[in-house]
């Protein structure tokens, strides 16, 4: 099937790669080039079709294309340089422009973004472009998964070249059919112009024309002053079906024949399945099968209300797992125990020598808990294994990782495997897991029948898979003029990395995204210590939103605010000071102060809080206004953001994220934690886990800097800072700092 | 299984089901109406809002014995082509993110301009403080209602 020619083209190129037919593509020629391996396909009836894959080996460490680490900082999910980075577009015959996106839409806004970007080089008219998921296949699209912030800021630069080989293509067309030179013709909206003739023939026109050509040896970019796409306020492209009930997240897919299974899994961590009398479940009307599967025991009905009912009957006896006295108390107690066994992560200066010269020092114990990421739409996937096949529709955040857990299962290669990605009613990491996928293989594989497996609310919540909780012993000081000259930070929280088994990403035994934004405080404190500890617990962690930056953003910010004030130090002229080298820091940091109107008065009971933090690529500062109500729960009137992510895309995507971020991190800020009693997770429902709602929505003011520099994150860099700029207002109110989360209720008077 | 009758969108629509049986999941798996959205099957996110009789109800909360004869009107049936005004509000605010929320919370507030046609903000927030969004959309949500509140004072 492939033919494949290397040759040396310079520097530039590395290699030329010529494909021949690929099924019933047509003609596929392909070069890889350093910046990657451009495809061209089509042909009668397809158009055109260009894609791009960059290898995780050539990374996207271009100049504008990379992770965007800042300078002095270490941004530990940056190891996802490593990650590849596919574009695709296509033409078709009837100049429909369609954007197939292998990364998955769950709010973020990705399926417009990236669209964007290929639309900024392919000169088309914004309304041309449809943009959807693709069907994962690693053969084409490459690995796919989508997280750490990664989307844009690796897209962005194969993005705009896919869209600026398949515009080269079209001209290139044009030109031959008119028998003139390509640098006579020209693109403008969808269109190949000649304007010595006033020739034109549109995209649809050229595109099977285009598709049999080579793919350009160079593809030049549009510089950033010319861009004319890129920076828009456009609206999403998955609006209108967003509005109307029409859009199709996981749990709205219909296969015929399909049925509908719940998974009762055991009570207990560490739990297992003791005998099952289904007799009565089976009674229920609709309830067709109970099958027993790795995860624990499934009522498979026709619809979920009979699953319900059965569930209801079915008849378990559970083995008990073995940590029957685990409570949130003893969780504490065994992260805190552990906290002396950490390995250095950092060590500046000599903090023991520091803290006992200085006058005025200060001691502090920081507890976080565990989170869930209570996605509205419950973890759910659908999956047909028949045939020697197995499909599923799936709201994954990682088709890739679906497929691999399919193929696990069912022992079937790659490509029997086909992965459908739905909407996802939002993902923050939980999504990136397959257990969900792994119970529907299962059921479908046994049955032989599709299975659409639903985790109710409390399932969704008891599954497993949290944000670490984890502790912070902490001393500092201060000199004789109130400047912070000890920062002492022991950490202690299991590690994420270990347990997925990502221990290459590891480095001295330290899982970077336990101790990110702490390994790489930004301060001038001239003896810093940093060491954490991991330990292993029964309760499973995973990626949430902002990963380590989630906690570690609110214990710096807060233990700062805590030194500013044993030196009498204003918080934000003390950051200033101390972020003197740091001109993005100070930036974003002199800019929220101004738009928040840091040191104006306020209203009597209302105080400001600020926060700063580095994550993913971005820098975001937060200055909160909050009061205290008669009940003791605090309430943010006003939020100013202020983020640096270097370039921006999608202005009103990057707001919306930002605004987004907040809510998130206030939600766990206030009320976030995941209970475990008697061994078993106790947080059920949206009573147990409450979210903010809109009556206590504060403003959101979010300004947008974005100068040029290496382009940053956005999913996640919103959320560290509101915890520790709503805290740091609290503390300002009471005199008391919050150095446990959640906040809960608070007394109003210091 | 008995049988009921129910106008689901303006059509009458017969059906046999448990008595028991929420109207989320006649409206979801028996009339395939999947725009009305399971969240967390407790009456507490509001994902599942329709409207009864022209009230917003739960549907994840309403047995369909009790809604035997009545008139059902989801999302789908909100208008034929995203003409109401809050659905082009939410479109002009640029609302959704994830969007499993949005058509729960569309229903509200289609309820609430029903019944309080110019509401200020603290009546939008006591109102819509029962449908919760996990991405944070509240602040557009809040414009959206005041725009589409303002379009229809225009047609008065």
């Amino acid at each position: 099937m492939t033919e494949t020619k290397l040759t040396r083209r310079g520097d530039e190129e590395i290699a030329d790669a010529r494909l021949t037919r690929r099924g019933d593509d047509g003609i596929a020629d392909a070069r890889l080039t350093r910046r990657g391996f451009l495809e061209v396909s089509g042909g009668i009836g397809l158009g055109l079709a260009v894609s791009l894959l960059v290898p995780a080996c050539a990374g996207s460490s271009g100049p504008n294309g990379g992770p965007g680490r800042l300078a002095g900082g270490a941004s530990a999910l940056d190891g996802a340089a490593g990650h590849e980075v596919n574009a695709y577009v296509r033409v078709g015959p009837d100049g429909q422009i369609t954007i197939a996106v292998p990364k998955s839409e769950m709010g973020q806004g990705v399926l417009t973004s990236l669209a964007m970007l290929v639309a900024e080089e392919l000169e088309v008219d914004w309304s041309a472009i449809r943009s959807e998921h693709a069907l994962a296949d690693e053969s084409r699209y490459g690995r796919w998964s989508t997280g750490g912030s990664r989307s844009v800021r690796e897209g962005y630069e194969p993005y705009r070249r896919v869209g600026a080989a398949a515009r080269m293509l079209l001209v290139e067309a044009a030109s031959r059919r008119w028998g003139v030179s390509a640098g006579e013709c020209r693109a403008e909206k969808g269109e190949v112009v000649h304007d010595a003739t006033g020739r034109r023939l549109g995209y649809g026109e050229l595109a099977e024309q285009a598709g049999g050509l080579e793919p350009p040896t160079e593809v030049p970019l549009a510089p950033r002053s010319g861009f004319d796409v890129i920076g828009r306020e456009l609206k999403r492209l998955d609006t209108p079906a967003k509005v109307d009930g029409s859009a199709v997240f996981g749990l709205d897919v219909r296969v015929p024949g399909m049925l509908v299974a719940q998974v009762v899994r055991p009570p207990e961590l560490g739990g297992s399945v003791g005998s099952v009398d289904a007799s009565q479940a089976l009674a229920v009307s609709g309830v067709q099968h109970v099958v027993e599967i790795p995860n624990g025991v499934a009522v498979v009905a026709t619809h979920f209300w009979a699953a319900t009912k059965g569930r209801r009957k079915l008849a378990v006896e559970w083995r008990p797992g073995p940590h029957a006295a685990l409570d949130d108390e003893a969780i504490r107690e065994r992260i805190r125990a552990a906290v002396a066994a950490g390995r250095t992560v950092r060590d500046d200066g000599d903090c023991d020598a520091a803290f006992a010269a200085a006058g005025r020092t200060i001691e502090a114990v920081y507890d976080f808990p565990y989170l869930a990421h209570a996605t509205l739409e419950p973890m759910n996937c659908t999956a047909r294994v028949a045939d020697g096949e197995c499909e599923i529709w799936a709201p994954t955040q990682s088709p890739t990782a679906t497929s691999a857990a399919a193929a696990a299962i069912t022992g079937l290669p790659p490509e029997r495997i086909r992965v459908h990605t739905a909407m996802l009613g939002g993902g923050f990491g939980r999504r990136s897991a397959t257990d969900f996928v792994e119970d529907a293989v299962h059921l479908s594989m046994k049955l032989g029948v599709p299975v659409q497996v639903v985790y109710t609310r409390e399932d969704d919540m008891r599954a497993g898979l949290y944000r670490p909780a984890g502790t912070n012993v902490l001393r500092g000081a201060v000199d004789a003029d109130g400047w912070p000259v000890v920062w002492d930070h022991r950490i202690a929280s299991p590690s994420i990395m270990r347990e997925k088994g990502w221990t290459a990403m590891m480095k001295d035994g330290i899982d970077v995204a336990a101790v990110e934004g702490v390994a790489n405080l930004p301060y001038a404190i001239p003896n810093v210590f940093v060491s954490w500890a991991d330990l292993s617990l029964p309760v499973s962690v995973h990626w949430w939103r902002s990963v380590g930056s989630s906690q570690n953003g609110w214990v710096t910010e807060c233990f700062l605010d805590e030194l500013c004030a044993l030196g009498g130090k204003d918080p934000v002229e003390a950051r200033r000071r101390l972020l003197a080298d740091h001109p993005r820091h100070l930036r974003v940091l002199d800019r929220a102060a101004r738009e928040a109107g840091w040191g104006d008065p306020l209203p009597a009971g209302r105080a400001r809080g600020v926060a700063l933090h580095e994550c993913f690529g971005s820098l975001v500062a937060q200055i909160a206004e909050v009061s205290i109500d008669e009940d003791g729960e605090p309430r943010v009137h006003r939020v100013v953001c202020v983020v640096d992510c270097g370039e921006v895309v999608h202005p009103p995507g990057v707001r919306h994220q930002m605004e987004s971020g907040i809510t998130f991190g206030l939600s766990a800020a206030l009320h976030g934690a995941v209970s475990i009693e008697g061994g078993r997770i106790r947080t059920g429902n949206y009573d147990d886990y409450p979210i903010v709602r809109i009556d206590r929505m504060p403003r959101v003011e979010t300004h947008v800097i974005a100068e040029g520099d290496p382009i940053g994150g956005i999913g996640e860099p919103g959320t560290p800072p509101i915890a520790p700029a709503v805290c740091n207002a609290l503390a300002a109110l009471t005199g008391r700092p919050i150095r446990r989360l959640p906040i809960g209720r608070v007394a109003a008077q210091a | 299984m008995p049988a009921y009758t129910l106008v689901v969108n303006g059509a009458p629509r017969e059906l046999e089901a448990d008595a028991d049986t929420p109207l989320l999941w006649v409206l979801r798996d028996v009339l395939g109406l999947t725009g009305t959205k399971y969240g967390c099957g407790a009456g507490l996110c509001r994902a599942c809002t329709v409207h009864l009789d022209g009230e917003a109800i739960f549907s994840c909360q309403l047995p369909i014995a009790a809604v035997e004869g009545r008139n059902v009107t989801t999302i789908e049936g909100l208008s034929p082509d995203r003409s109401h005004p809050l659905q082009q509000a939410w479109i002009e605010e640029d609302v959704p993110q994830c969007g499993y929320c949005q058509p729960g919370q569309i229903m509200s507030a289609a309820a609430l301009l029903e019944r309080t046609p110019r509401p200020s903000d603290d009546e939008i927030d006591a109102w819509m403080a029962a449908n919760l969004c996990r991405c944070g959309t509240y602040n557009r949500i809040r414009s959206a209602i005041r725009r589409a509140a303002a379009e229809g004072r225009r047609d008065d």
